[in-house]
C-alpha cells in the first residue's frame, strides 16, 4: 500500500487547506511510470453518496411495488405475479444495485457519480467483478442485517442482543473514520477504495499576455526573489477567485513586502496580475535550472 | 509563433492542448454512452492520447508552475487511465471464462475451509439428531414454528408421509415458493460469507444453525420411520442447495481465516486476496442456488418416486464434484 509522502509542515498546529489536500492524496502510479496522485474520498463524501443511493433505492422500490400491484389488478386470477415481481425486485435491488452499476465503465452508483468519485483497485490494477462483488455484498453486514435487526427489534429481543447489535453497527459504520483510506469493511476485502474523481476545465493561463515583456523590467530582481512556488500557488488562486477584498488585501501585503511604491492610478488586480506572471517567468526560469523554490524561507537570507 | 505566450509553459501548452481536448471529448462520450460508441479509430487514438497527455503531464509538472494546468491534466490522466486500464474484454468471453476456470478454481482453492463447513454441519446434525430423538421436545428449539409448518414431533405420520409427497398446499403458489425460496436462500448466504469477516466464526455458527436443523427434521421422520423418504424428498435439490450453503460458509471461513491469520502477507494484502476468491465462489452460490431453487420449487413437484429422486441427487452430486474438481489449467486472468 502507498503512503503519501510525509508533510513536514512549518506551522504543524495549523491545519491549513494544503495540509488537508495532502492528507488525502495518494500516490497511483501508473504502468508508464507517472505518479497521478489520486484524492481518496472524504467520508462526508462516501455517505452523502450511499444516502443518495439509498434514496434511489426506496424510489425504485416504490416504483416496482406499484408496477406489480398494477400488473396484478389487470391479471386477475393470479396474483402471484404481484409476489414474484416483488420478491425478485426487492432481492435483485438489495444485492445487485451496487455491484451492476459499479461494474459499469465509471465504477460508480448514481450517488458515487454525483458526488464524483469512483470504486478503484487499491494501488492500480484493473477493477474486477470479483472485488466490485466482496465490497458490496458485505453491505449485507454494514447496512442491511442492522437494519433488519432494528425492524424485528421492537418488542421481541431482550436488552443485551440490541446492545449487541448497537454496537456492531456502530463498529461497521465508523469504520471507515479509523483507518486512513477511510476503508470500510467492504473495502478491506475487495482490495479497493474510493477515488475522487474531479473533473477539473482547463482554466486560461493567467501569465499568457502579450505585454509580458514590457512590464516585466518592472519589478527587480530583488523583488521577484521575495516569494517562492508556494506563494505564487496562493496568488494564483486569489487571482482566480477574484473577490475584490482579498485582492485588495494581497496587493497591499506584496507592496508591503517587495516595497513597491503604489501609483495613485494603479488597480490592485493589475498589479497582482503583473506581478504574478513576472514572479512565475522568473520561477519557471530558474526551475529549468534545476532551482526549485519551494516558498519565501527557501534560501533566503544569503 | 504567436507572441502571446512568452513563457515556455504557456508555449508548451499551446502546442498540446488541442490533443487533450480532443482526449477529453472521447472520454466524456466512453464514460456517457460506453466504449460501443466510439469508432474503432477512436479506440485507436484513445491509448496514444493517454500518452501523450500522460508526457505532458510529466513536463507540465517538470516546466509549469500552474497549478490549474497541473490540476486539469492530472484529472485528465487519471480518468483516462481508468478507461485504458478499466478494459475488461467482453462480457460473453468473461462469463465463460469465470465457469470454465474462475469459478472451479477458487472452490478448489477454498476446498480446506468448504471442508470445515461441512464438518460444522454434519456435526451439529448428527448433535440435533441425537437430541431430538431423545427428547422430542428439543425439537422446537431447533425449528422455528413458522419453518416446521405443522411438521412438529405431535403430527401423525400420516401428515408427515404427506408433506414428503404432496405438497398440494403450496402448489397453487409453486412459481412464488420457488422465487421466495431462492431469494431467502441466496440472501442467507451472502450473510454467510459477509459475517465471516469477523474472523469466521459467525459463519461457523452459521453452518452449525443449519446443521442442526437438519438433524431436528431427520430425527422427526427417522422416529416415523420415513428416513428414508425425507432423505429423498430433501436430497433432491438438497445436494445442491447444501453444497452451496457450505461453499458460502467456507468463503465466510476463508475471508475471516485471512484477517486473523495472514501469514507473511500484510493483514490487508490477505484479506483482500482471500475476498476476491472468495467472491468468486459466491457468484457460484448464487447460480447454484439458482438451480437448487428451480429443483426444489419443481422438480420435487412433479417427480414424487423416492427412487428417482435418489437418482437425480446422485446425478447433482456427481456433476458437481466433476466440474469442481475436474484437473484443468489455470488461465493467467481472472474476470
Amino acid at each position: 500500500m502507498s503512503r503519501a509522502p510525509a508533510t513536514k509542515s512549518p506551522a504543524p498546529n495549523r491545519s491549513t487547506p494544503l495540509d488537508e489536500t495532502r492528507r488525502f492524496s495518494r500516490s497511483l502510479v501508473t504502468p508508464e511510470g507517472v505518479d497521478l496522485g489520486v484524492r481518496i474520498a472524504t467520508a462526508g463524501e462516501r455517505a452523502g453518496a450511499f444516502l443518495i443511493d439509498a434514496v434511489f433505492m426506496v424510489i425504485a422500490m416504490i416504483v416496482l411495488t406499484i408496477l406489480a400491484l398494477f400488473a396484478g389488478v389487470r391479471n386477475t386470477q393470479s396474483f402471484d405475479i404481484v409476489a414474484i415481481i416483488w420478491l425478485v425486485g426487492f432481492f435483485v435491488l438489495r444485492n445487485f444495485y451496487f455491484f451492476i452499476f459499479e461494474l459499469g465503465a465509471r465504477a460508480a452508483t448514481p450517488g458515487k457519480r454525483i458526488l464524483k468519485i469512483r470504486v478503484a483497485s487499491r494501488g492500480g490494477g484493473v477493477l474486477k467483478a470479483d472485488a466490485i462483488f466482496a465490497r458490496n455484498a458485505m453491505r449485507e453486514i454494514e447496512v442491511f442485517l442492522p437494519m433488519s435487526m432494528m425492524a424485528a427489534n421492537a418488542d421481541s429481543v431482550d436488552g443485551w442482543i440490541s446492545l449487541a447489535g448497537f454496537i456492531w453497527t456502530t463498529v461497521f459504520i465508523f469504520f471507515p473514520l479509523f483507518n486512513r483510506d477511510r476503508l470500510r469493511a467492504g473495502d478491506i476485502i475487495a482490495g479497493t477504495w474510493v477515488v475522487q474523481t474531479p473533473r477539473r476545465a482547463l482554466l486560461s493561463d493567467l501569465a499568457a499576455r502579450p505585454d509580458l515583456p514590457r512590464f516585466e523590467s518592472r519589478f527587480t530582481i530583488e523583488q521577484l526573489d521575495a516569494y517562492g512556488i508556494k506563494e505564487l500557488h496562493v496568488l494564483e488562486n486569489v487571482l482566480r477567485q477574484n473577490l475584490p477584498d482579498s485582492i485588495g488585501l494581497v496587493a497591499d501585503r506584496i507592496r508591503r513586502k517587495i516595497g513597491w511604491r503604489k501609483d495613485p492610478n494603479e488597480y490592485d488586480g493589475v498589479f497582482l496580475r503583473d506581478y504574478y506572471a513576472a514572479l512565475r517567468k522568473h520561477l519557471e526560469s530558474k526551475l529549468l535550472m534545476g532551482q526549485r523554490r519551494a516558498d519565501k524561507h527557501h534560501g533566503a537570507k544569503r | 509563433m504567436t507572441e502571446t505566450f512568452v513563457l515556455r509553459s504557456g508555449r508548451f501548452r499551446m502546442e498540446r492542448e488541442a490533443d487533450w481536448k480532443r482526449l477529453e471529448r472521447l472520454l466524456e462520450r466512453a464514460e456517457n454512452s460506453g466504449a460501443g460508441s466510439l469508432s474503432d479509430d477512436e479506440l485507436m487514438a484513445m491509448p496514444k492520447l493517454y500518452r501523450a497527455a500522460l508526457s505532458s503531464l510529466s513536463v507540465a509538472r517538470a516546466i509549469s508552475l500552474d497549478q490549474a494546468l497541473v490540476g486539469y491534466l492530472e484529472s485528465l490522466c487519471a480518468r483516462a487511465y481508468f478507461f485504458v486500464y478499466g478494459a475488461r474484454g467482453r462480457l460473453s468471453k468473461r462469463i465463460g471464462q469465470f465457469f470454465r476456470t474462475d469459478w472451479p478454481l477458487a472452490v478448489q482453492r477454498l476446498l480446506p475451509d468448504i471442508l470445515v463447513a461441512v464438518a460444522a454441519t454434519i456435526l451439529s446434525a448428527v448433535a440435533a439428531y441425537v437430541l431430538v430423538v431423545n427428547d422430542p421436545d428439543w425439537f422446537l428449539s431447533f425449528v422455528p414454528e413458522g419453518l416446521a409448518g405443522g411438521r412438529t414431533p405431535s403430527a401423525s405420520r400420516e401428515f408427515l408421509r404427506e408433506t414428503l409427497f404432496d405438497d398440494s398446499a403450496m402448489r397453487n403458489e409453486l412459481s412464488v415458493f420457488a422465487t421466495y425460496l431462492f431469494t431467502h436462500n441466496a440472501s442467507v448466504s451472502i450473510l454467510a460469507f459477509a459475517v465471516g469477516f469477523a474472523f469466521g466464526i459467525p459463519s461457523m455458527l452459521l453452518m452449525a444453525l443449519n446443521g442442526c436443523m437438519l438433524g431436528a427434521f431427520w430425527a422427526l421422520f427417522g422416529m416415523h420411520d420415513l428416513s428414508v423418504e425425507f432423505g429423498g424428498w430433501l436430497l433432491i435439490h438438497g445436494v445442491t442447495e447444501l453444497m452451496a450453503i457450505a461453499l458460502a460458509g467456507g468463503a465466510g471461513l476463508h475471508v475471516g481465516r485471512a484477517i486473523a491469520f495472514p501469514g507473511q502477507r500484510t493483514r490487508l494484502d490477505a484479506a483482500a486476496e482471500a475476498g476476491r476468491s472468495a467472491a468468486r465462489v459466491m457468484v457460484g452460490v448464487l447460480i447454484m442456488l439458482f438451480i437448487a431453487g428451480i429443483l426444489e420449487g419443481v422438480g420435487r413437484q412433479v417427480i414424487t418416486s423416492t427412487v428417482a429422486r435418489y437418482s437425480i441427487a446422485a446425478g447433482t452430486l456427481l456433476l458437481w464434484l466433476v466440474y469442481f474438481f475436474m484437473p484443468r489449467r489455470a488461465e493467467a486472468t481472472h474476470v
